[in-house]
């Protein structure tokens, strides 16, 4: 499992961040973003795990909590992502302040 | 720079509507494989254009839509309708509102695609794997027409758990785009619907429960989708 901090992810650019969160999840971590990602980018992700979906990678689970809107609806502030190999979480399951998963060995 | 582009979309949307009368509007039907879209988007051109023409098949296999279909030109005139089915929804029976739309019926969007899922479905591993291929392709192809269309008509299994992360990813690009959105609750014919839930998951947009299968409840989505998209 890679825990992110908010700092690390935001010293990267969007393109960069989408790769590292990706090849982390490729190589069979889950990847915990602590500032998360924004619907755009996770929109991003989704388009660019479903180029490099295989008989090997599957694809990605994801679940995140909305961004939450700032002071006059100016600024969003993103929220905690969590990013697994599809073919290790079994069960990703959400509630109002907990995300836990089910993770399979095989 | 994500309000920017936010108001940037409303600004320039408002602007075209105000100088330039639009021949049509563009409306994406998105949501999970297997949620209904194929079978609501043969419903709006069976009501408003041939009840024999299809825009798609639909079949319990997920992925059955692969590629982007896009039918041009329907007229949803819902004083028509109402002539032709004066009984249909006593809500509607006022309604004279009229609109002209592109409807765009893409792939269900996912975050993963098994091929081995599709050999539980009496696929051979071949066609198995090639499916696979060609529903990845789909879904990069829907999230790209995400920059070509006016509105989102978002189809959720009311069966399913709504708040599903590609629903919120949906949901929360749409959101930053100031585009309309309306929520259609499907398959409230089954016993095990409940509409509430996605009601209740999103409460900041329309929710209308429907049937696309059966019909029921459609009259107030078009109504919903006369107003939401003009």
């Amino acid at each position: 499992m890679r825990l992110i901090s908010k700092g690390k992810m935001e010293s990267m650019g969007s393109m960069e961040k989408l790769r590292f969160v990706l090849d982390g999840v490729k190589s069979g971590n889950i990847v915990v973003l602590e500032g998360g990602l924004t619907s755009e980018e996770q929109m991003k992700l989704i388009e660019l795990t479903m180029i490099e979906v295989s008989e090997d990678f599957p694809g990605i689970e994801i679940s995140g909590y909305p961004s939450k809107r700032g002071f006059f609806n100016t600024r969003r502030k993103t929220r905690l992502t969590v990013i697994g190999p599809a073919n290790t979480i079994k069960t990703i399951e959400k509630s109002k302040d907990l995300i836990s998963t089910l993770i399979s060995s095989n | 720079m994500i309000t920017r582009k936010r108001l940037k979309g409303v600004f320039s949307r408002l602007l075209m509507s105000l100088l330039l009368k639009k021949q049509s509007v563009k409306i994406g039907i998105y949501g999970p494989p297997n949620a209904g879209k194929t079978t609501l988007a043969n419903r709006i051109v069976h009501t408003f254009v041939d009840e024999d023409e299809d825009v798609g098949t639909s079949t319990e296999v997920p992925h059955e839509t692969r590629r982007v279909i896009r039918r041009e030109g329907v007229n949803i005139d819902l004083t028509a309708n109402l002539l032709q089915n004066p009984v249909s929804n006593p809500k509607t029976k006022r309604s004279k509102a009229k609109l002209k739309l592109d409807v765009i019926d893409t792939p269900g969007l996912a975050t993963k695609i098994d091929f081995r899922d599709f050999m539980a479905y009496g696929l051979e591993e071949e066609e198995a794997k090639r499916r696979a291929k060609e529903a990845t392709e789909g879904v990069i192809e829907a999230i790209k027409w995400l920059d070509d269309i006016d509105g989102v008509l978002l189809l959720m299994d009311s069966t399913e758990d709504p708040y599903t992360q590609t629903n919120v990813v949906i949901i929360g690009n749409m959101e930053a785009r100031g585009m309309p959105i309306i929520i259609a609750a499907n398959k409230v014919d089954l016993p095990d619907s409940t509409p509430q839930r996605i009601k209740t998951a999103f409460p900041q947009h329309r929710v209308v429960p429907i049937s696309a299968l059966k019909g029921d409840n459609i009259d107030q989505l078009f109504e919903a989708m006369a107003k939401a998209f003009r």
